[in-house]
C-alpha cells in the first residue's frame, strides 16, 4: 500500500531544507522497499517545527519535526511511515496546542492540502463560497462582505463592502479587480503563506469580487522577493484555466474572469495601492493623489477593486458560511479573524488565526513563549515598519483597529517583530528614517527630504550632539510628515520614531551623557 | 550559478515583441529582458519605447526607479540578497551583515574579492520568524549564519 507523506514547499520549509529532507525521505524509503508518495503541501505555520513532516495514517495525520537531513534515516528505522515513536513525533499536528487554540477561518487548508490541485482544494470545502456567490445578485454578494464587517487587512482597515459597493455601481466597458500581494512589512508573511499554501483560497475569493463588481479581468501584484509564491501562483493559476474555475465559463455560470499574476521589482512603496497601480500600467511607482479614487478611477483608468490577500481570502469563508458567522469573531468595529503573524527575536514564531481582540502579551508569552534568545521583551513592533514599537507596559493592548490607534500604533498586516533587550531604540528609530529615505517614491518633499533630514538628525542624537535640540527637532519633523505627506510611508514613518523616543528615551541620551561629547 | 545570454538587440526585440500586447507591458519586458541577459542593457531602452509607443525617459525612469533591474551584469557569480529589515535586525542581522561583508570583502550592492557572490541589500523575505534570511539565487535560507551563507555559496556552485 502506498503510503503518504507530506513535506512543506513553503519558503522557510525550504530555507530550512525541506527540498533535501523530501528526497532523502524519498530515496531512504525506497532503499527500504517502503512504497510512498511525497506531496509537498505548504506550511501550517508553526514555523520552529519546520521542516515538519507529515504522514497519513489510518488514525490521522502524524507530524514531525523539525526534521533535517540528519534524522531522515533514523525516522525512517523508527517507522515514520506508520507513525512510529521517535523523538521528534509529534502527533497529531491539529492538537499541538499552538494550532489547537485558534481560529482559522482562512488558513485552515494552509499545510494540509496539494496547493495546486484544484481537484485536493475542493475536497477540503474549496469554491463552496463562489457557488454560493453564484447563487446571488451581485448586490446580493456585496451585502454579505457589507454585513460581515471586514475591513481591509493591508492596514487601512478600510470596509471592504463599501469599497466594493463602489465598485459595483461604477459603470465602465472593463472593472479589474487587483490584490496587492506586495507584503512589503517586515515582520508580515501571511500572504505569502497563502499564496505558497492555499493559493485557490485567494483565486477564490478574487473570482467572487469580480462577479460581484462584474469586472472580468484581474492581476495579482506580487512582490519580487517571493519567487516560490510567483511559482505555485502561475501553477494555480494554469491548473484552474485547465479545471474551468478560471476563464470564460466559470464554474459553467457564464462568468468570465481572466487572472493573472505580476512581479513587482523591489520597491516598498508600490505596496500603496495608486502607487501599486502605476507599476501595473507599467510605469514608476508614484503614488497618485486621491481623488479620483481607484475604486471609480484605477488600473487604466477603469474602476478597479484592490484589495489585500488577506481581504481576498476571508471573502470564500464569509459566502459560504453568511456574514453573520463571521461577524461573531471579533469585537468592537473589527470583526472577524485576524492572521497575526509573530516574527523576529522569538521561540515559537509563526502565523497566529484569532479573533480580533486578543492582547499582544497572549500572543508573546502564550503563543511565542517568550524570546528565541531566552532574554527579556524589551521591545514589540506591530504592522510593520511604519507601526509602532510597544514597550511592556503597553503589551496588554488588544489587536483591534481602534484599540491600537488609541495607544498610537496599528495593526497594519497583523505583523508583530518582537526585540529582545539588546536592543538599541535610538538605532531603530534611525533605520525608521533611514527606511523611508530609501523607499520613498520622491513625490512629495515631506517625505523624500525629511526622512533623509531625519536621517542626519537622529546620527547627531546617536553621537550625542545636543541631544535635547536635535530631538525636538526630530519631533518637529514628525510633524511635518505626519501631516504634509502624501501617502503613508511619509505620513506614519513618524509612528516607529516617535514612540520609540516617547516610550524608550534613555536610548536617545546614552551619548549624550558621554564627558566627550559635551555641547 | 547563475547564468545569462550576453547581450544582443536582436533576441531583445524578439523578448520584447512577445510580452508587449499585455496591459502594463513595461515590468514584463524588463523582468524578461533582466532573466535573459542579467540585466537591463541600455540598447534596450528605445526598442521598448519604440514596441509601447512611450518615451526613452519613461522607460529609463522605469528601470533607476525599482531597486530589482540592474543596468550592468552583476560581477558575482552568484546573486545574494540579505535581509535587512526589523524582524532580521532583531535576530542580529546588522552584526552578521556586518561579518559576511568583511569575509567577502565588500559593501553592500559590491561584488566579493573572490567573484563569487555579488551581495544586495533586501527589505524582508517574509522569512520573519526564521530570521536572519537571505536569498541566495533566488533559494530562501532561514536562521543564516555567515558559515551557512559559505555553505550555500559553495553548494549552488554544483
Amino acid at each position: 500500500m502506498t503510503v503518504t507523506l507530506y513535506v512543506p514547499r513553503d519558503a522557510v520549509a525550504l530555507g530550512l531544507g525541506a527540498n533535501k529532507v523530501a528526497r532523502a525521505l524519498f530515496a531512504g524509503a525506497e532503499r527500504r522497499g517502503l512504497d510512498v508518495t511525497i506531496v509537498r503541501t505548504g506550511s501550517r505555520g508553526l514555523f520552529w517545527l519546520e521542516p515538519m513532516v507529515e504522514v497519513a495514517t489510518p488514525e490521522g495525520r502524524v507530524a514531525y519535526g523539525p526534521v533535517t537531513l540528519n534524522d531522515v534515516d533514523a525516522l525512517l528505522d523508527a517507522g515514520l511511515t506508520t507513525g512510529g515513536e521517535h523523538a521528534l513525533r509529534l502527533g497529531n499536528p491539529e492538537e499541538i496546542p499552538f494550532l489547537a487554540k485558534q481560529q482559522r477561518l482562512t488558513f485552515h487548508r494552509c499545510g494540509v492540502i496539494d496547493p495546486v490541485s484544484v481537484e485536493d482544494y475542493r475536497a477540503h470545502g474549496g469554491y463552496r463560497g463562489l457557488e454560493a456567490a453564484l447563487k446571488l445578485d451581485a448586490e446580493g454578494i456585496v451585502t454579505q462582505v457589507r454585513e460581515s464587517g471586514l475591513r481591509g487587512r493591508g492596514g487601512a482597515g478600510f470596509p471592504a463592502g463599501i469599497k466594493w459597493n463602489t465598485v459595483m455601481l461604477a459603470k465602465a466597458e472593463q472593472k479589474y479587480v487587483v490584490c496587492n500581494a506586495d507584503e512589503g512589512d517586515s515582520g508580515t508573511f501571511a500572504d505569502r503563506m497563502m499564496m505558497e499554501g492555499d493559493p485557490f483560497n485567494l483565486i477564490e475569493g478574487m473570482t467572487i469580487a469580480a462577479v460581484a463588481t462584474g469586472a472580468t479581468r484581474g492581476y495579482i501584484y506580487l512582490r519580487s522577493e517571493y519567487p516560490q509564491a510567483f511559482a505555485t501562483l502561475k501553477e494555480a493559476i494554469a491548473n484552474g484555466v485547465t479545471a474551468g474555475v478560471l476563464g470564460d465559463d466559470i464554474l459553467g455560470s457564464g462568468k468570465t474572469f481572466h487572472l493573472e499574476v505580476r512581479l513587482g521589482a523591489g520597491a516598498y512603496i508600490c505596496g500603496e495601492e495608486t502607487s501599486l497601480l502605476e507599476s501595473l500600467e507599467g510605469k514608476r511607482g508614484i503614488v497618485r493623489a486621491k481623488p479620483p479614487i481607484p475604486a471609480l478611477k484605477g488600473f487604466l483608468g477603469q474602476p478597479t477593486l484592490v484589495n489585500n490577500v488577506m481581504t481576498f481570502t476571508a471573502v470564500p469563508w464569509i459566502l459560504e458560511n453568511g456574514a453573520k458567522a463571521y461577524a461573531d469573531y471579533g469585537m468592537g468595529r473589527s470583526l472577524g479573524t485576524l492572521p497575526i503573524q509573530l516574527a523576529g527575536n522569538i521561540k515559537h514564531g509563526g502565523l497566529i488565526e484569532l479573533a480580533f481582540g486578543v492582547t499582544l502579551r497572549e500572543v508573546i508569552e502564550e503563543y511565542g513563549g517568550g524570546t528565541r534568545s531566552g532574554r527579556p521583551v524589551r521591545a514589540v513592533q506591530v504592522g510593520g515598519p511604519l507601526g509602532a514599537y510597544f514597550p511592556d507596559h503597553l503589551l496588554d493592548t488588544p489587536l483591534d483597529y481602534e484599540a491600537m490607534a488609541a495607544k498610537k500604533g496599528l495593526v497594519g498586516h497583523g505583523g508583530i517583530v518582537v526585540f529582545d533587550d539588546t536592543v538599541d531604540m535610538a538605532q531603530q528609530a534611525r533605520f525608521a528614517f533611514e527606511f523611508c529615505a530609501t523607499e520613498s517614491c520622491g513625490k512629495c518633499t515631506p517625505c523624500r527630504i525629511g526622512a533623509t533630514r531625519g536621517v542626519e538628525t537622529m546620527d547627531k542624537v546617536i553621537a550625542g550632539i545636543r541631544p535635547d535640540a536635535n530631538l525636538k527637532l526630530v519631533e518637529d519633523l514628525c510633524e511635518v510628515m505626519t501631516d504634509g505627506s502624501l501617502c503613508a510611508m511619509g505620513g506614519l514613518t513618524p509612528m516607529p520614531v516617535m514612540s520609540a523616543i516617547t516610550h524608550f528615551p534613555e536610548d536617545f541620551r546614552r551619548a549624550g551623557s558621554l564627558p566627550a561629547a559635551a555641547e | 550559478m547563475l547564468r545569462h545570454e550576453p547581450w544582443s538587440a536582436e533576441r531583445a526585440s524578439g523578448i520584447i515583441a512577445e510580452h508587449s500586447h499585455l496591459e502594463g507591458a513595461t515590468l514584463p519586458i524588463l523582468h524578461a529582458l533582466q532573466e535573459t541577459f542579467g540585466y537591463v542593457d541600455s540598447g534596450a531602452i528605445p526598442l521598448i519605447a519604440d514596441a509601447l509607443n512611450v518615451s526613452r525617459a519613461e522607460v529609463f525612469g522605469c528601470v533607476s526607479f525599482y531597486h530589482d533591474f540592474r543596468k550592468e551584469p552583476a560581477a558575482g557569480r552568484h546573486e545574494v540578497k540579505l535581509c535587512r529589515a526589523e524582524a532580521c535586525q532583531a535576530m542580529g542581522s546588522d552584526a552578521l551583515h556586518r561579518e559576511i561583508l568583511g569575509r567577502l570583502g565588500c559593501d553592500w550592492h559590491g561584488t566579493a574579492a573572490d567573484g563569487s557572490a555579488t551581495v544586495e541589500p533586501v527589505y524582508c523575505l517574509g522569512l520573519c520568524s526564521n530570521g536572519p534570511a537571505a536569498l541566495v539565487d533566488g533559494e530562501p535560507v532561514a536562521h543564516l549564519t555567515a558559515d551557512a551563507l559559505e555553505a550555500a555559496l559553495t553548494e549552488v556552485r554544483q
